[in-house]
């Protein structure tokens, strides 16, 4: 079944809760939560150094390719001047402005699309006539580009944060909702049986039982979401023209400011990258006692 | 049925009385119908313990989940006290064949143990009480911090054993419990199990594919043929009450209890294929 959930979002819940349950569990005795072993800590320090070392080397290529004529100074300005710019924006207020309307367009779109993905994948989830039901539409309307909703949106909603929005909640609501559905049906059939021999109520099996084997699941989605909102975000944006940085790039191109434009992108880039970093802080920090973050800690 | 023991130990439930009749279960599956148990009728007095022995696939599982109310039988009925058993009944726990996947990875050992007594609405106090009785009785008061996950085998099943004894169940059924612990675990398990029925004074019916195992554990041993199973030998296993894994083996009552369920366990293997030589088979 999971199989099958995979191959449908293309990308395997990065956590997959069967493998929590270990037939033979280490016969170690109640240790604490495995610290970084030495050989994790080695490894952890070349990892960030070459990190470094690749951004470092991405810069330079990217300084030399326009300084050594490989291509038009016009349509890739030296990294040095893009640098430039950003220290421009960082000092106006438009840019601020910018911004944070990008992170409220994809912070409420995002806050929406997971709690309606939520809550109708438990439901959904939960029953087997809704589920067999609704299959067939969420096939359908799923693969529906969410960009392609653009003319309805500034129809309906005009070029405003609602049409962002919409936009942004209809692409970050399916990574969530067919996560949470995946989770639901990994309830493993033992746990429930347990939990209904020992007289759980509905609520407290969803409570005690649906809902923690769903949160793997939900974890992955919401990072998944999280990232197409960003994308869905700044497109909007772009195309539309509503305000934020995307309406800004498109700004700074149409005025041919290209320096100033790349520099919008390495932003937009770099709150991808936040985006990232945030979703899996609130994965570890959720699911310390899944298997995926406890091997983790000990690899 | 006859052999219900009527010397029930420490106190008497009468509501603890579990009947099984003519219990028949057909799996249907897609293009695929099992039947797992074809006709099972016995009683097991309050107060009893009962041992079920039969071949793996006979629908040992299958049999537990009815009277525990998880399955609902295609044909029959099981009857707890004086009531039918239509879904899981209060006052009964099971400590399942899978107890790895039972225990909820999510909560630490003392919540596993405390959640089925915050369902059944116990006080706080009462609760944490219970809780480090039972794994204390287990031998794992010291565990109730850690996770499932952190403990071994052996300590995950005592677990599981202490949430049914925590519980303060009338009724407990185990499903091979000890099937995948190691020796020396396993006796302790099985000593643990009598001492505690024994203090508690609740019905068990407890299975295995152990014959050693049913002959020291039982006060009887129910021997279930091979699928489509019926209810093929039912011995009343009159060893003394208090039994000592070395001492209680070396009786020469324990060879012969056990000689005599070896060959109605090697007889149900059997059992259909002479039934269907006579012309009474319609094995799947
Ligand atoms: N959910 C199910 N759907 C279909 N068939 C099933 C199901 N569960 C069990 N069976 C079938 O019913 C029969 C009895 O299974 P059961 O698990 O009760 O046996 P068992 O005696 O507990 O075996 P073991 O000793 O190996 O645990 C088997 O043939 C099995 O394939
Ligand atoms: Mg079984």
């Amino acid at each position: 079944m999971r199989v099958h959930q995979r191959a449908d979002t293309g990308r395997p819940p990065a956590l997959s809760p069967a493998a929590d349950r270990p037939p033979d569990p280490p016969a170690t005795a109640v240790p604490a939560p495995a610290a970084p072993s030495a050989a994790a800590r080695l490894r952890a320090v070349p990892d960030a150094a070459l990190g470094v070392l690749g951004i470092v080397l991405f810069a330079a290529v990217l300084e030399l390719l326009p300084r050594l004529g490989a291509v038009p100074a016009k349509y890739l300005p030296p990294f040095s001047e893009m640098l430039g710019a950003l220290g421009d924006e960082l000092g106006s207020g438009a840019f601020w402005t910018a911004l944070l309307d990008t992170v409220e367009g994809w912070a409420y779109g995002l806050a929406i699309a997971v709690v309606a993905g939520t809550a109708l994948g438990l439901v959904i989830g939960s029953v087997e006539v809704l589920r067999k039901a609704t299959a067939s539409t969420i096939e359908f309307l799923r693969p529906i580009p969410s960009v392609a909703l653009i003319p309805l949106a500034v129809l309906v909603l005009g070029t405003g944060l609602g049409s962002t929005l919409l936009l942004v909640v209809y692409a970050a609501f399916w990574p969530v909702l067919l996560q949470v559905l995946g989770g639901v049906r990994d309830v493993d059939p033992v746990a429930r049986d347990t939990a209904v021999g020992y007289g759980f109520s509905p609520w407290a099996r969803l409570r005690h039982v649906v809902w923690p084997t769903t949160l793997p699941y939900l974890m992955t989605g919401l990072r998944l979401a999280a990232s197409v909102a960003l994308i869905l975000t700044v497109s909007s944006q772009l195309i539309i023209g509503s305000p934020g940085l995307g309406s800004e790039i498109a700004r700074a191109q149409s005025s041919n400011a290209i320096p100033r434009m790349y520099a919008l992108v390495l932003v937009a880039g770099a709150l991808g990258v936040c985006v990232n970093v945030l979703a899996r802080a609130l994965e570890r920090r959720v699911l310390s006692w899944h298997t995926s973050v406890r091997t983790e800690a000990r690899a | 049925m006859t052999g219900t023991k009527a010397a029930a130990p420490a106190t008497e439930y009468s509501a603890g009385a579990l009947a099984v009749r003519g219990v028949r279960k057909v799996y249907q599956g897609s293009g695929r119908t099992v039947e797992a148990v074809r006709d099972l009728t016995f009683t097991v007095g309050a107060g009893d313990l009962a041992c079920i022995v039969g071949p793996s696939g006979a629908g040992k599982t299958t049999l537990l989940k009815c009277v525990a109310g998880l399955l609902a039988p295609t044909s029959g009925e099981v009857r707890l006290g004086d009531a039918r058993v239509q879904g899981p009944p209060p006052g009964m726990a099971v400590v399942f064949q899978e107890y790895g996947r039972s225990l909820f990875p999510w909560m630490t050992v003392g919540a596993n143990v405390e959640l089925p007594l915050k369902q059944k609405k116990i006080g706080k106090a009462e609760r944490a009480a219970l809780v480090a009785q039972a794994l204390d009785s287990v031998g794992l008061q010291d565990a109730p911090a850690a996770y499932p996950w952190q403990l071994s085998g052996g300590m995950q099943q005592r677990v599981a054993i202490a949430r049914a004894i925590a519980y303060e169940p009338k009724v407990l059924l185990m499903d091979e419990p000890f099937a995948a612990v190691d020796a020396q675990t396993r006796a302790e398990l099985e000593d643990l199990t009598r001492s505690l029925w024994r203090k508690l004074g609740m019905t068990v019916l407890f299975v295995t594919h152990d014959i050693d195992e049913a002959v020291y554990l039982g006060e009887r041993v129910l021997v279930l043929s091979a699928s489509p199973t019926v209810v093929m030998e039912d011995i009343d296993v009159d060893l003394p009450a208090e039994r000592e894994q070395l001492t209680t083996r070396a009786l020469p009552r324990f060879a012969e209890l056990r000689a005599a369920v070896y060959g109605h366990v090697q007889r149900a293997k059997t059992f259909h294929s002479a039934a269907a030589a006579a012309g009474a088979g319609d094995r799947p």
